[in-house]
């Protein structure tokens, strides 16, 4: 049934200013027109330009529904192209990652061949295409580039071909990757240690609420990270604490603790908490990292830097990132009831390994499918997918801390506990659902 | 020591996970035990690489405390597992007080109307103690460690 697809003011009458229905996770048309409006209207995270370090090397990404390379050219610039022959639009790349055989990619079908800026290289027996070339979208232009931005190493994707610039999608919100980035003290980030893929029956949605929603760690996480303390809690008080109590710990403080750690909120959908200080606030220096930081950025700039300890930044829809400890989780949407979470790792070039393995330790805790956390978080999502196929409310609520004087788009800065970062995400949401440019209906 | 007394080690300690005796199961590995599953393919044992599991003794206590507490959500309808295990292999000769052994294994995990399959080799890195085997790493090589998986609940 289509009811949503040819009617703006249906889609946005799925969005109220204290909340929301119901079928924003149900629905499957609607999951539809999401992959073909705000995953193509928004900027989507790609890839790290880490993970292809010279020229020829490639990662695949899937944006929404549509395949696409990330591929290094011969001019060392970084490019999102198509995963798709202009020919018949067979996959040309099938590994997720590797090096373009001989400088170009080549279809495994009839052998077209591509530089790595997408434009045409060769073509078998091309005579036959003498004179008879399609007179739309000929195939002979090559693969079309996709609009992208490399931000100090994040390459970001617009599918659409109009739209919002990056600069202004993003605004104030990119100081979040600024702060991790020049936490290395050469101000650069590798991929490192690997990716964990989790399987999550739910709608991508839920997971990004939740990355911005300090009500819930108190309690979903009470039986890992409060029996983690509690287990920790018979030793002396200056017994040196082991790293993964460190982290654990503070996702059982109280609701004082996260109320007060600050939620700031962008337009667009964007936003972060621990404006004040977070969950990583408190973990051990490493004097030989502060050491190198303080010797590349001078005392004053080094502790400016490692003082802002942001907990979580929604970069809405598609990525989301810890500065203070180098770890990101990308929401990649599979279905209106099956996502996959990516969790990448970063080393801080220039810095201690112990560094990357503070990162790794809090990346497998919190976010693996192994996870004891990422157990209860997946298992709330997934009660509340089963649990609003209930009638018995076609609305869900975001109103905690409403104040209908205060524009949902606008943004601000609010204590932690306020749902404002939610309806920031449903204000962009109806705007991207609704927005013209080129997205196909 | 006995050979077989090492490759029945490797038998009892499935059946103990599958029986949810974690107690017993969790006083087989020594105070510095290990016990790894690691993310990727010829992965080196080192912090520089994030792995599924990478659990001492105080993680995997944490581990089996939060299976029994009352608001571990995820299990408050119980996940229950079955190993099965191919017959235990010695990699190598057992050198004295110490052997490595090779074991595949299927091992399957149901919660009600879900059920999840997954297959790998499991290596039991064994020492002896006061007359008996201990387990000082247990390491789980999943065939499919790179797929996108879903909660894996239990312990392989």
């Amino acid at each position: 049934m289509n009811r949503y697809g040819a009617d703006p003011a249906s889609i946005r009458g799925l969005v109220r200013p204290d909340c929301i229905h119901r079928d924003v996770y149900l629905d499957p048309e609607l999951f539809d027109l999401e992959m073909a409006r705000l995953w193509r209207n928004a900027w989507i995270y790609v890839g790290h330009d880490s993970q292809v370090p010279a020229s020829g090397d490639f990662y695949t990404a899937q944006l929404g529904r549509e395949p696409v390379i990330m591929v290094r050219g011969a001019d060392s610039k970084v490019r999102v192209l198509p995963n798709r022959c202009s020919h018949k639009g067979t996959k040309l790349v099938g590994p997720v990652q590797g090096k373009c055989e001989a400088g170009v990619l080549r279809c495994p079908y009839h052998g077209w061949t591509y530089r790595l800026d997408g434009t045409l290289r060769s073509v078998p027996l091309k005579a036959g295409y003498a004179g008879v070339a399609s007179d739309n979208a000929d195939p002979l232009h090559g693969l079309p580039e996709v609009n992208s931005f490399n931000y100090r190493g994040f390459v970001f994707a617009r599918l659409a071909t109009q739209g919002v610039g990056f600069q202004e999608f993003f605004g104030d919100s990119l100081s979040s990757i600024d702060n991790m980035v020049n936490r290395s003290p050469q101000g650069r980030l590798e991929v490192a240690g690997g990716v964990l893929r989790y399987l999550h029956d739910c709608n991508w949605k839920m997971y990004v609420e939740n990355l911005n929603d300090a009500m819930h760690p108190m309690v979903a996480h009470e039986s890992s990270a409060g029996t983690a303390k509690r287990l920790w809690s018979s030793q002396a008080a200056d017994a040196p604490k082991p790293m993964v109590i460190e982290q654990f710990s503070p996702f059982v403080n109280d609701y004082e603790f996260f109320e007060k750690m600050g939620v700031k909120v962008y337009p667009n959908g964007h936003s972060y908490t621990g404006v004040n200080f977070s969950i990583h606030s408190s973990y051990s220096s490493v004097g030989e990292y502060e050491r190198r930081m303080i010797a590349a950025y001078g005392e004053d700039r080094a502790r400016a830097i490692l003082s802002e300890a942001r907990h979580n930044t929604v970069y809405y829809p598609s990525l989301t990132i810890k500065g203070a400890i180098q770890a990101i989780r990308v929401a990649r949407p599979i279905a209106v009831d099956k996502t996959i979470i990516e969790s990448w790792t970063f080393r801080l070039v220039g810095a201690p390994e112990e560094m990357l393995a503070r990162t790794n330790t809090y990346s497998r805790l919190i976010n693996a499918p192994t996870s004891m956390v990422g157990h209860d978080d997946l298992h709330c999502y997934r009660a509340i997918q089963e649990g609003l196929a209930s009638a018995s409310s076609e609305w869900v609520s975001l109103h905690r801390n409403f104040n209908p004087a205060h524009s949902a788009g606008a943004g601000g800065t609010f204590g932690a506990t306020n749902e404002a970062p939610m309806r920031g995400q449903y204000h962009a949401w109806a705007e991207l659902m609704t927005r013209g440019g080129d997205a196909p209906a | 020591m006995s050979v077989t007394s090492a490759i029945e080690l490797v038998y009892l300690e499935a059946r103990l996970i599958d029986e949810k005796r974690f107690d017993e199961w969790y006083d087989l590995f020594t105070a510095d035990a290990l016990y790894w599953m690691p993310l990727s393919r010829d992965q080196p044992l080192s912090e520089a690489h994030t792995s599924l599991f990478y659990e001492d003794k105080l993680l995997l206590k944490v581990r089996i405390e939060r299976l029994r507490h009352p608001h571990a959500y995820s299990q408050q309808q119980p996940s229950f597992c079955q190993h099965v295990l191919q017959q235990p292999a010695f990699e190598g000769e057992p050198a004295s007080g110490l052997c490595v052994l090779r074991t595949p294994f299927v091992y399957v995990e149901a919660q009600r109307d879900r059920q999840l399959m997954l297959a790998g080799v499991v290596y039991h890195h064994l020492v002896s103690s006061s007359g008996d085997w201990r387990i000082q790493m247990k390491k789980i090589e999943l065939l499919n460690r790179d797929a996108a998986l879903p909660s894996i609940e239990l312990l392989l």
